[in-house]
């Protein structure tokens, strides 16, 4: 459900936004018609995907590829086009 | 005291506006209230142009240009050839003051101005002795405070020198002050 | 008075506003000279070339890079100024906007000018009563001394908490810009002390707490931000009277949003902005002795409009002409006149009201053409109707 937006002796004066990182609040994820899905056993860690999702959805841990933020990413397919091994997968939601 | 009001007539860079200035900034040192003011068409030096000086023990809450001044002061002569009309509006116990090295009766034939009083002194030739240049603007102050006693030779000097020394040195503020002291003593009138 | 009588100095009307914004001493300047605003920035820029003033000044290429690097330092925290004049200002035009809607107290000296074209150096409002909707305050001053008083009382309603809005301070150009008069100066700490140091609530500079300005604001709030800026000018008008008073304390100087003169007992009366309402005073006093009930109303603040405060002014009124020195091209007659009109529609008093655009280009009025509008109000008066309601003063027919 939609949240209640709020009325103008609410919200900031002159339109800033005082809180930094709040767009992780934006879920972005239910845009989203394909899905990426990793083979783990093709992975080489490359770290490609990272470098090029424009909505920073690929996980890291410990410097290694450690699967997707499905909260924000929006199903875009550049991670699986760019992939050298081609382990990422899209598959429809 | 009525408002005294008075027209300088003069080309750009003639000087019209600062001797408007140096007269109403006296007058303000002693109590009185002023404005100075130029009057501007396109700015380009050797442009006729006018520049006004009010002075009042009241308030001056007027914010138009002078019609009708009690004295007129025609710093270049050539501006009596007819390009601009001096005498409009000068009252008939107005005062009319030219720099020329013609007589007050000569300057009444050329304008046609028949009443009050017509002063006369060769400012430029002033200038030239004194300053060395051709800047007749303040040698026509000298000839204002002659005819009117609103404020003196002294204070106007006072003037002078705070604004020109930094500007000018010791030796030309002098010779501005000079200027002023020869045309009240030269001034003829008639 | 609150502090002795200082001597009075001859200062342009330019050089009273460039005083000012000395004694102010704001962190960033960002300015581009203009015929008639020149002077400002020129003797400003001494006072910063001789470190009499700790500002930044920021020597842009156009007005619409000045308005925008005054957005940004603003922004990031500055007290900040600028000053512009006619099509300086229209070159800003975006920039004005946003100032306003970002909400940044950027006070900025307007010295009146016609708006090209046909091209022209000398006064009129065209330029600043095209910038009335913008969302800044605009205040009209009639003198030098009171261009120098409200540049200082600027920066203080500009910043007030509660209102949060840039101001235009507005005079006449050349006919009070470039004319010398006796100003009286406040004393430089005493203006220090009224201005304060300025602390933005949300500067850009602080890292600690990061904040985004200009961020994209659609159909879901844009509306409501644009809210904000009507309820903060509305709110101006219950702030501003306190800081009137202040000022009024500080330095001795009375100010409200409106001016009056004679107006009392006045059955007609002219209403005017700026220099002009000055020339009116003379010919009120001529009519008086006459026997004719004159009187002047002088808005002195335009943005926020001051309804009440007019209509309370007007109220024993019974013919007022309204004079324009800008035509807004409406075919209804000038801005202050339509804004008088539309106050007087849903209040209790019902004077006849007429229009005289005037003065556009810097066409001098002279007492005779105000004392031709008393004129044409007497008449009005005795016909019970105005017979013209939108006249040219001083326009060759």
């Amino acid at each position: 459900m939609a949240e209640k937006k709020k009325s103008w002796k609410e919200i900031p004066i002159g339109g800033l936004i005082l809180k930094a990182g709040n767009a992780m609040e934006y879920k972005t994820g239910g845009w989203r018609t394909f899905r990426p899905e990793k083979n783990d056993k093709k992975c080489i860690n490359c770290l490609f995907c990272w470098i090029y999702c424009p909505d920073s959805s690929i996980k890291v841990e410990d410097g290694k590829m450690a699967g997707f933020d499905y909260d924000h990413c929006k199903g875009c397919g550049i991670c699986a086009q760019v992939c050298p091994v081609k382990c990422i997968d899209m598959k429809k939601e | 005291m009525a408002m005294v009001e008075v027209a300088w007539h003069g080309r750009g860079g003639q000087g019209a506006k600062t001797a408007s200035q140096f007269l109403g900034e006296a007058a303000l040192d002693i109590g009185k209230y002023i404005q100075a003011f130029p009057e501007y068409g396109p700015e380009r030096a050797g442009a006729p142009m006018k520049a006004f000086t009010r002075i009042s023990d009241e308030p001056i809450y007027v914010h138009s240009s002078v019609t009708n001044p009690d004295v007129v002061i025609v710093i270049d002569p050539t501006l009596l050839l007819g390009a601009v009309d001096i005498t409009d509006g000068l009252e008939d116990d107005g005062i009319l003051l030219v720099n020329t090295d013609k007589s007050p009766a000569d300057i009444r034939k050329e304008t046609g101005f028949k009443h009050g009083k017509v002063g006369t002194v060769d400012a430029t030739k002033i200038a030239l002795e004194t300053l060395k240049i051709p800047m007749p603007n303040m040698p026509m102050l000298g000839a204002f405070l002659k005819v009117n006693s609103i404020v003196s030779i002294d204070e106007v000097s006072d003037i002078v020198k705070a604004k020109f020394i930094k500007k000018l040195g010791e030796d030309k503020t002098r010779a501005n002050i000079e200027g002023i002291k020869r045309a009240y003593i030269e001034l003829k009138i008639g | 008075m609150a502090q002795a009588k200082s001597k009075k100095i001859p200062l342009t009307g330019d050089q009273a506003v460039a005083t000012a914004m000395k004694q102010i001493d704001p962190d960033v300047v960002a300015a581009y000279p203009i015929t008639p605003q020149t002077e400002i920035v020129m003797y400003f820029s001494n006072y910063v070339a001789n470190g009499q003033v700790s500002t930044e000044l920021i020597p842009v290429e156009s007005e619409h890079s000045a308005m925008s690097a005054c957005v940004g330092a603003s922004a990031a925290g500055a007290r900040t100024m600028t000053a512009t004049s006619a099509n300086g200002l229209a070159l800003m035009w975006e920039i004005v906007y946003i100032a306003a809607s970002l909400r940044l107290p950027i006070v900025m000296p307007v010295v009146n000018r016609a708006l090209s074209g046909p091209i022209n150096i000398h006064c009129d409002h065209s330029d600043t009563m095209g910038a009335r909707d913008s969302g800044w305050i605009q205040i009209y001053c009639e003198s030098g001394q009171e261009a120098y008083e409200n540049t200082i009382l600027a920066v203080r309603i500009a910043e007030h908490k509660g209102i949060l809005l840039p101001v235009m301070v507005c005079q006449d150009g050349f006919i009070t810009s470039h004319a010398v008069e006796g100003v009286q100066l406040f004393d430089e700490n005493k203006v220090k002390e009224f201005v304060g140091e300025y602390k933005a609530a949300h500067p850009l500079l602080d890292v600690d707490n990061p904040v985004t300005y200009g961020p994209l604001d659609l159909q879901d709030y844009y509306f409501e931000h644009k809210r904000q800026q009507s309820e903060a000018m509305k709110g101006a008008l219950k702030i501003m009277p306190e800081l009137f008073k202040e000022f009024e304390k500080t330095f001795g100087a009375k100010y409200d949003f409106i001016d009056t003169y004679r107006l009392e007992d006045a059955d007609i009366a002219v209403i005017a902005l700026s220099s002009t309402a000055g020339t009116a005073r003379g010919v009120i006093d001529a009519l008086r002795k006459e026997g004719v009930k004159a009187g002047l109303l002088r808005p002195r603040v335009f943005r926020p409009f001051p309804r009440e405060k007019i209509l309370s002014a007007l109220k024993n009124v019974k013919a007022a002409a309204v004079l324009d020195r800008a035509e807004s091209f409406s075919a209804e007659g000038g801005p202050l006149y339509t804004e008088i009109k539309a106050a007087l529609y849903d209040s209790d008093i019902k004077p006849l009201v007429t229009n005289y655009i005037y003065g556009l280009g810097g066409r001098d009025i002279f007492p005779d053409d105000i004392k031709k509008v008393y004129s044409d109000l007497g008449a009005a008066l005795k016909n019970k109707k105005v017979s013209n309601p939108i006249n040219y003063l001083g326009s060759r027919e």
